[in-house]
């Protein structure tokens, strides 16, 4: 794989010497050979965003040295990266104490302040916030297709929302904004047959499984669904763990 | 807004999702204001999602979402204005037509906005209705030139 060769780079975190792909995010690359950096903002799945500052790293190229997200810094040859420098450290912290302005009621936000020793804000903080406004759930909304959310207005007003604050009619209830959230701020709750995202003003039926009779996915999130993949509904009636049952039964031996 | 009208102004701008922007201000150019059914006309003749759309359309302090009046009358709150007594024609302009920032009159006559310095301070305090700037403003000199609007 000579191609693929070509595409690798090397750099040196605090002396070890890492590699990583052209085109990958320094935090991926990071991760990857186990190094630790605090994010809220990141997912492998979506493109970075740089909203939450706080895996700030120093890089240095050349003889300059400065510090960066982490997120959305490409790998590049020669690289020296330092993690937890005083630098970095001190302005982490000063990003805690606005992220708990932010999302005081985040306990998320709240825990990662506390490891960083900062139980208080010296910023005016938002009482009962509990969203960061990364914009993770928008991002995998457009990811999956459906672009149901974004965010409206601007500055401190700045908020993740659906169009004009109401039910949006190309939501269908998926609930990857709730999987990926990271303060747990969206909120999927299944009961009595209907599935509710009070943040995004939605209730929508539940499709019961046709076997264990339990409500697993809204109906429009499986047309949806059966439409992509070009198969009848039929075969989606069933829940996934009735589904995964049923398929394994085909093996069993007599 | 009729949808002849839209769409021409979806056609003058090629129907492309990348002059959006453009596309809006010429809605509210023509309108005043961004009517919800404008805006999902947008959306589905760009096939731009409309949360795409309400962003933008939020984003701009100089887009409406809700219907402007026939007029419009935009108060500077700029620093060398607001030292000059801006403020007293704001309240001049409330008291008057019963009207705050952003509001709009019940008969759709008369918007009050402020805008934060139009880089015209030696002309301050100053307030520009319907695109025609005014400075050096008295209040009862603002008070003249409402009442003069027609309509
Ligand atoms: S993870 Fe990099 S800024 Fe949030
Ligand atoms: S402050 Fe009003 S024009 Fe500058």
């Amino acid at each position: 794989m000579a191609d693929e060769k070509c595409n690798v780079v090397e750099f040196k975190v605090q002396g070890q010497i890492c590699q990583g792909t052209l085109g990958e995010s320094l935090l991926s690359a990071l991760r990857r050979h186990g190094f630790e950096v605090p994010s809220l903002c990141f997912h492998e799945a979506v493109s970075s965003y740089g909203a939450c500052r706080l895996c700030l790293v120093e890089v240095k190229k050349g003889r300059r040295s400065k510090l960066t997200t982490s997120c959305n810094y490409p790998v590049q040859e020669g690289l020296e990266v330092q993690l937890d420098t005083d630098e970095v450290v001190r302005h982490r912290r000063i990003v805690l104490q606005l992220l708990l302005a932010a999302a005081p009621a985040a306990k998320a936000v709240r825990d990662l302040a506390a490891r960083y020793g900062i139980e208080e804000t010296p910023f005016v903080p938002r009482p009962e916030e509990d969203c960061i406004q990364c914009g993770l759930c928008i991002r995998i909304c457009e990811a999956v297709g459906v672009n149901a959310l974004g965010f409206a207005g601007r500055g401190v007003s700045k908020h993740a929302t659906t169009p004009y604050e109401e039910t949006s009619a190309a939501c269908v209830g998926c609930g990857a904004c709730a999987d990926v959230c990271p303060t747990g701020c969206v909120k999927v709750v299944d009961a009595d047959g209907f599935r509710t995202i009070e943040r995004w003003h939605l209730k929508v039926p539940l499709t019961l499984c046709k076997t264990c009779g339990r409500g697993f996915a809204p109906e429009v999130h499986l047309t949806r669904m059966a439409g992509q993949a070009k198969l009848e509904i039929a075969h989606l009636a069933n829940c996934p763990k009735c589904r995964g049952r049923a398929f394994a039964a085909e093996f069993r031996l007599p | 807004m009729e949808n002849a009208e839209l769409e021409s102004i979806l056609a003058s701008h090629g129907h492309r999702p990348s002059e959006l922007l453009a596309t809006l201000q010429d809605i509210q150019g023509n309108e005043n204001w961004l009517p919800r059914e404008s805006l999902a006309h947008v959306a589905a003749g760009l096939n731009v999602p409309l949360s795409r759309v309400y962003g933008m359309a939020t984003f701009f302090s100089s887009f409406s979402l809700k219907p402007r009046g026939k007029h419009v009358c935009t108060i500077c709150m700029g620093t060398a204005c607001h030292v000059r007594g801006a403020q007293r024609l704001v309240e001049h302009v409330e008291r008057e037509h019963g009207i705050g920032p952003g509001e709009t009159t019940a008969d759709l006559r008369l918007t009050l906005e402020t805008v934060n310095c139009v880089g015209a301070c030696a002309m301050g305090p100053l307030a520009i209705i319907d695109g025609e700037y005014h400075g050096q403003l008295s209040t009862q000199t603002l008070g003249r030139l409402l009442k003069k609007l027609k309509g």
